[in-house]
């Protein structure tokens, strides 16, 4: 598969927003190539199915050098959350009181995914209200294309 | 069974600069300021050491050092990666290559000017030993953010609460408080300050992260019969591990099963197994402490109290002078300076020679550790 994001020697600091954009390594372009496509979906064992997070050239299971990337429903719950506060980036610390979050997904508890927890796909990092926040909340997944070209997830509060 | 490094190695001399916000020299001259008086401390010449070991982020390299302070022929050295982590791993592998005969007098070191540097984390190129494109986009930038995640999830799931992290906080600053080459000497902490302190990443406030520190440390390792002709009364390692537990991801170690026992649970079941003692023979503890939730996580993980009771085990005072396991007795990373832990493997040494400024009485065992969340590793002194 042909990556379709930047090569990774671009300046990634994404100009618009000052947001970072992935870096994707080789294992790692398809999560985002799917992304970009509306698509969350996980790298998994060709032979014996596991999941693994984040994708490697190898099962740690089988050994098997053969995966598949398989679609997830975007369903979770909240993990884990922090609300960062200055000294930030620039880009980050306009948008006080945002959140990052660690999302545990539905059909695989073990895999979690860094995220937002945001109002709508392309509303501000801090657009939740932090109150809001709490572990063991159910989260689904939306996609939000950055002012550099580059789609990633972000959550919504299942019960807002 | 082969050799063993079981107290064949000791520590024979200390040596530090001053720390402080900024200090004027280089790191280059922090360091061979700091390696020419730990070898004055043992009194061993310089032209005798023969082996180095460091972090594989200290900028200054043995070929610089060596040349500098008249190291002679070197026959090892080496580097260990993942930061703080490494910081006993130094010692470690200078015990392993004198106790196989590598090496006679080697020198660990740490000179680190990140007070005056810039944030490793402003750095938006680098992808730094975490997986960067899973985290950075979303704003977890920082180690702070990282091990922030870690705390919040360990108070959701254990009870444990801010009062808990202000008791580490606390016992660092008081010991700080009586070490006068301590940043935070004379600078006491009161709960009121913790608790309306301003947020680095909530759940943790400015209180719960370390010092940013320029500043520089060494020690000298030897045999232990050398040792005992040495200047100072030797302090050996008893043990020594390191810890990178399976499918371990670095600091960001949200995809095992379960984030919450991390490297210091390898580091402690390899440390007690090289060992004739085990966690409730330690006198005294100087664990990492980049942050404070680092403690209660250490604390389960080399077996002082079950899993989920390290926030409760700091109850009572229990980490200061006189409690069950007196912590950090120089101030620690949060109130003596953060070099990446080195600090700590030094005040474990004045612990067991007796000349610590807030003296365990009698300690005859310290424990040492190298940062938790991160490949890690650790170290058994005893007098
Ligand atoms: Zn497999």
């Amino acid at each position: 598969m042909t990556p379709s994001v930047a090569p990774a020697t671009d300046n990634r600091s994404d100009s618009a927003a000052g947001l970072l954009l992935p870096v994707p390594d080789d294992d790692g372009a398809p999560f985002w190539e799917y992304a970009a496509r509306g698509e969350l979906r996980i790298q998994a064992c060709a032979d014996c199915d596991a999941l693994r997070f984040p994708p490697r050239p190898c099962c740690p299971h089988c050994r098997s050098f053969s995966a598949r990337w398989q679609r997830m429903s975007g369903r979770g719950r909240i993990w884990s959350y922090v609300l960062p506060h200055p000294p930030l980036l620039p880009a980050y610390a306009e948008q006080p009181g945002y959140n990052a979050i660690i999302v545990e997904l539905a059909e695989a508890p073990g895999i979690r995914l860094v995220g937002n927890l945001v109002t709508a796909a392309d509303a501000p990092l801090n657009s939740v209200d932090p109150a809001r926040l709490r572990i063991g909340a159910p989260v689904k997944a939306v996609f939000h294309t950055m002012p550099g070209g580059v789609t990633v997830p972000r959550w919504l509060l299942e019960r807002p | 069974m082969g050799a063993t490094l079981k107290d064949a190695t000791a520590i024979a001399g200390i040596g530090q600069t001053p720390f402080a916000r900024q200090l004027p020299e280089s790191e280059k001259t922090l360091a061979c300021r700091a390696i020419v008086a730990a070898l004055d401390d043992a009194g061993i010449a310089p032209s005798e050491v023969d082996a180095f070991a460091s972090y594989t982020m200290e900028e200054t390299d043995e070929v610089e050092i060596a040349k500098a302070i008249g190291a002679g022929d070197l026959t090892h050295f080496s580097k260990v990666g993942f930061g703080g982590g490494g910081s006993c791993a130094t010692v470690a592998h200078l015990a392993a290559a004198i106790a196989t005969g590598q090496a006679s007098v080697g020198v660990a070191w740490r000179s680190r000017k990140r007070g005056s540097g810039p944030r490793p984390w402003k750095n938006t190129q680098v992808q730094l030993p975490t997986p960067g494109q899973w985290t950075r986009p979303f704003g977890l930038l920082r180690p702070a953010d990282e091990i922030g995640m870690l705390a919040r999830r360990y108070m959701h799931e254990y009870g444990a609460t801010r009062d808990h992290l202000f008791n580490v906080a606390l016992a660092c600053r008081n010991r700080a408080n009586q070490n006068p080459a301590a940043m935070m000497y004379e600078r006491p902490l009161t709960r009121e300050m913790y608790m309306t302190a301003r947020w680095i990443s909530e759940p943790l406030c400015l209180f719960d992260n370390c010092l940013e520190t320029d500043g520089a440390l060494a020690c000298v390792v030897v045999s232990a019969e050398r040792a005992r002709d040495c200047r100072q009364r030797p302090v050996y390692v008893h043990s020594a591990a390191q810890g990178l537990p399976a499918q371990h991801h670095g600091m960001v170690n949200y995809w095992t099963d379960d984030p919450l026992t991390g490297p210091a649970w390898t580091a402690a079941r390899h440390l007690w197994k090289g060992a004739d003692l085990g966690p409730q023979d330690v006198d005294v503890a100087q664990i990492y402490d980049a942050f404070t939730p680092l403690i209660p996580l250490s604390l389960e993980g080399y077996g002082f109290c079950g899993r989920g009771e390290g926030a409760a085990f700091t109850e009572g005072g229990a980490l200061e002078i006189g409690g069950r396991l007196p912590l950090n007795t120089g101030g620690g990373g949060l109130s003596e300076a953060y070099v990446h832990g080195f600090n700590l493997i030094n005040e474990g040494v004045k612990q067991l020679r007796g000349t610590s400024t807030a003296q365990v009485p009698d300690a005859a065992t310290c424990l040492v550790t190298a940062g938790e969340g991160v490949p890690t590793s650790a170290l058994l002194l005893r007098s």
